[in-house]
């Protein structure tokens, strides 16, 4: 007798807390999820343009998009050409381990090979790193072939964003998703279809 | 590891607590081995209720705060962007609204339930007392709460509210202006109300509701029947007619919550404002010192007392009457000297002045949700009369009933 | 004790029932928040006729295409006319200050008019408007007296004229009131064409009162529903534990 009264009592109790449980469960994903950002920071941190029409090949132009520096490098033909060569020198060489589009996982690591567009921060731990274009020795860097160094903990990029064995950063530079509109415009924060 | 093995684990961690901090003397004294009359009707689900609304609300107080600002210049639109832009903002906010016109109607049973039965009179007098001292914390954390959306409801009624100092005799005046540090409602009156709204009463609610529940442990529950269970106990010491609070009440109250849930959450998914009971149409107006709402009028759990202020002519004596009538409900043990606590062995006369009582206090409730004709405005100044009335005839009544053992007999056991 | 609980369910029932009855006779609006077509044909018409002078600044044009059902390319073609980008909210070109100057007072926001108002006065608000030479702006309105607004649907409805009544009460005091209205002029739209694009506008404003109300009903009979099995689940658990106290 008793132990049929212990059995059904045990079922019940098990299936009201696992019904309950579930219950909370439900109730806590509205909390946990107001803390996204909400629209109005999302409208905030839209695709923003980007015009570089008068950037001269060798210069640097700097966007914000969602509160984060953008940069945008014209690159000359003899910065890119230097890019093959750095391989052995680079951690991730191929991007096999950093974060960008599809479409920049290459050696330029861009649409258009001419023009390089990065989140300009560090992926060590968030500094902005200056860029350095000229192809000369620096005192960080003996070889230096052009590119951005963090002075925060001496991070070292190429022009292409690929980060320098020896620097604490780990991954290379972040490509956001960006479009072309047009020749010398951009979008950034949005990609063609079919691209994403 | 089998598990014996790892109840022992359990075992072990609960004693290296319990050497520091009483855990399981605070579980036993508090629910394991809390006797609770066995009798427990409807009425007694509200307590538990009532806690569960003060958690609701503090959880999504602060979850509403993460997204509000206290500016008069921008709280009105917060309040959209928490009702569209915040992701699930609109329920967070809607259980905190619902959640408050929910807490006062399970308070108002809950407090119902302890004229039905007594629960009021020795030995649990600061039981009651505490528990009025939490009933007014709530009107005016619910009052504060209601100015920060920044309607235009909001605006006049943080008015009239703070207008009710001006009556004071002689320092009316500089009174209402530094309760509202403006010579008018503003940025800096939304300010401290906020800050009070979020800080200070919330803390000062929690710690009332921790003393009217180690107030009531100490005297033990009362019950339907009104008969002192701990008179009567077993060969073990434990009362005849009580069961361990767990798991007999906390499965019970669990039942009560999953049923006060369906309602709860039946208005907050169906019928939000409660066709503007709950959240009020002149409250999506934004705030607009220059013109006053049609009918301007508190929420419904403020309306019995916002009726008897309307319809005393004069506001000092309007004011008076209306504080006058939630202070002599703290004095209700000494009104109430009846041996008897149950209505069920009083006589016709308490249930008839009873019933009189909550008429007159839910018609004022709806007289003063109404535009306020003469008509209305009599049937007004009649509760009012009739509400007091029950105090007097109660004084008098306890006191026959006392002396002429006018009730009928109590048995010694529980009922039912 | 029961006696108690039948006297306080038929206060508050009694209650209820007043407060939920408006003082002022309003055409009911019979607005169906569940119609896609008609919310999406009274956001053509509000924002053909109504945003030229009043936004709807809380309001987003891709949240309303979203819960319309449109894509951002349709929103752009039918709903955006002003520039704006899809993630923006609407606003009106007017200033508050051209506004106060064109009306006498700036057309206020309507986002949550029909949390305000209530679908039923915008409705009958939309069908009150009468010529009236008597009145700056040449506009009356049968529900809002005075109104400052133009009726700017007039090409749709047509022109009517008020005809009114003269009573004298037993103490000689003449009152007017409106007796009923006189098309002197047609529109493009017939009667009962007129009050279904009224309806719809009206649809739409109490959508725009309140987006979360689309997800609130659809989530309704699931959460109740849970509720209801674990509060069953609950009561038998209850009944299982109280077989021992007797």
């Amino acid at each position: 007798m008793t132990e049929k009264v212990n059995s059904n009592r045990r079922n019940l109790l098990i299936a009201t807390s696992v019904v309950g449980a579930v219950g909370v469960g439900f109730a806590a994903v509205p909390f946990i999820k107001s803390w996204l950002p909400s629209e109005r920071a999302k409208a905030a941190g839209g695709p923003v343009e980007a015009d570089f029409s008068k950037l001269e090949p060798g210069q640097m132009l700097q966007v914000s998009w969602r509160g984060q520096p953008i940069f945008i490098v014209h690159r000359t033909p003899e910065q890119l050409a230097v890019l093959p060569e750095l391989n052995p020198r680079l951690k991730d060489p191929l991007s096999d381990h950093s974060i960008q589009p599809p479409f920049a996982k290459n050696i330029h690591r861009s649409l258009k090979p001419e023009y390089w567009v990065g989140v300009g921060i560090c992926t060590h731990l968030g500094c902005s790193p200056k860029y350095v274009p000229d192809m000369v020795p620096q005192p960080f860097d003996e070889q230096w072939k052009g590119g951005f160094y963090c002075p925060c903990h001496n991070s070292r990029f190429d022009v292409a964003g690929r980060v320098f064995n020896g620097s604490p950063a780990g991954t290379n530079l972040v490509i956001p998703p960006y479009m072309y509109e047009g020749e010398t415009k951009v979008i950034i924060g949005q990609m063609a279809e079919g691209e994403a | 590891m089998g598990k014996a093995a790892s109840k022992n684990m359990a075992g072990r961690l609960l004693g290296w607590m319990d050497e520091r901090l009483p855990v399981t003397e605070f579980w036993n004294k508090h629910l394991a081995e809390y006797y609770a009359p066995k009798n427990f009707n409807f009425w007694y689900f509200f307590g538990s209720l009532a806690l569960l609304m003060l958690v609701n609300q503090i959880l999504t107080g602060i979850w509403l705060a993460m997204h509000y600002k206290p500016d008069a210049n921008q709280a009105f639109g917060l309040i959209e962007y928490i009702m569209r832009d915040v992701p699930w903002g609109w329920l967070i906010r809607y259980l905190h609204t619902t959640g408050a016109s929910m807490f006062f109607v399970v308070v108002y049973l809950h407090m119902f339930r302890a004229f039905l039965y007594g629960s009021y009179k020795k030995p649990r007098e600061l039981v009651w007392i505490i528990g009025m001292l939490i009933y007014v914390a709530l009107m005016a954390e619910a009052f504060l709460g209601y100015v920060l959306p920044w309607g235009n409801m909001s605006y006049w009624g943080a008015k009239v509210i703070t207008s009710l100092f001006g009556v004071i005799p002689g320092y009316g005046e500089q009174i209402v202006e530094w309760v509202r540090g403006d010579y008018l409602i503003s940025d800096a009156t939304l300010n401290r109300f906020f800050a009070l709204h979020v800080v200070l009463i919330p803390f000062v609610l929690v710690f009332l509701v921790i003393l009217h529940l180690a107030a009531l442990h100490q005297v033990g529950s009362n019950n339907p029947d009104g008969v002192d269970i701990k008179k009567l106990k077993d060969e073990n010491d434990k009362p005849l007619d009580g069961i361990p609070f767990h798991p007999y009440y906390t499965v019970k109250d669990i039942f009560g919550v999953g049923f006060f849930l369906i309602i709860f959450m039946g208005i907050i998914l169906l019928k939000p404002d409660l066709g503007g009971l709950f959240l009020e149409h002149d409250n999506y107006v934004p705030a607009n010192p220059m013109v006053t709402p049609e009918h301007i009028k508190p929420v419904w759990y403020f309306t019995p007392f916002y009726a008897m202020l309307r319809a005393i002519p004069d506001p000092l004596w309007g004011a008076v009457v209306m504080f006058s009538a939630i202070i002599v409900l703290f004095f209700l043990p000494w009104i109430d000297v009846s041996p008897v606590r149950s209505i069920r062995y009083r006589k016709w006369p308490y249930k008839v002045a009873l019933a009189i009582f909550t008429i007159s206090f839910v018609g004022l409730g709806y007289l003063g949700l109404q535009s306020g004709s003469a008509l209305q405005k009599l049937m007004a100044q009649i509760f009012t009369v009739l509400y007091f009335g029950y105090f007097v005839f109660l004084y008098f009544y306890s006191r026959y009933e006392a002396k002429h053992h006018y009730y009928k007999p109590i048995p010694e056991r529980v009922t039912h | 004790m029961n006696r108690f609980i039948l006297i306080a369910a038929l206060a508050l029932a009694s209650f209820a029932a007043q407060a939920s009855s408006g003082g002022e006779t309003l055409e009911p609006a019979n607005t169906n928040i569940r119609s896609k077509a008609s919310l999406i044909n009274g956001a053509k018409y509000f924002m053909a006729y109504c945003a030229g002078c009043h936004s709807l600044q809380y309001q987003r044009y891709n949240r309303m295409a979203k819960d319309l059902g449109l894509t951002e390319d349709e929103l752009k073609k039918y709903l955006i006319f002003t520039g704006a980008k899809p993630t923006d909210t609407i606003q009106t070109a007017m200033t508050p200050e051209q506004g106060e100057k064109f009306f006498g007072k700036a057309p206020p926001d309507l986002t949550v008019i029909a949390k305000a108002r209530g679908v039923d006065w915008l409705y009958s608000y939309l069908l009150g408007f009468y010529a009236d030479p008597e009145r700056p702006i040449g506009w009356n309105n049968q529900v809002f007296p005075n109104a400052s607004m133009p009726h700017v649907l007039w090409r749709l409805e047509g022109i009517k004229v008020a005809e009114f009544e003269t009573h004298t009460d037993d103490h000689g005091i003449e009152t007017r009131t409106l007796a009923h209205f006189k098309k002197v002029r047609e529109g493009v739209m017939d009667e009962e064409e007129y009050r279904r694009t009224v309806r719809d506008i009206v649809n739409f404003l109490d959508y725009t009162g309140e987006p979360a109300q689309l997800i609130r009903m659809r989530l309704a009979p699931w959460v109740l529903l849970f509720l209801v099995v674990f509060t069953f689940l609950a009561y038998l658990l209850k009944r299982e534990y109280f077989k021992d106290v007797h």
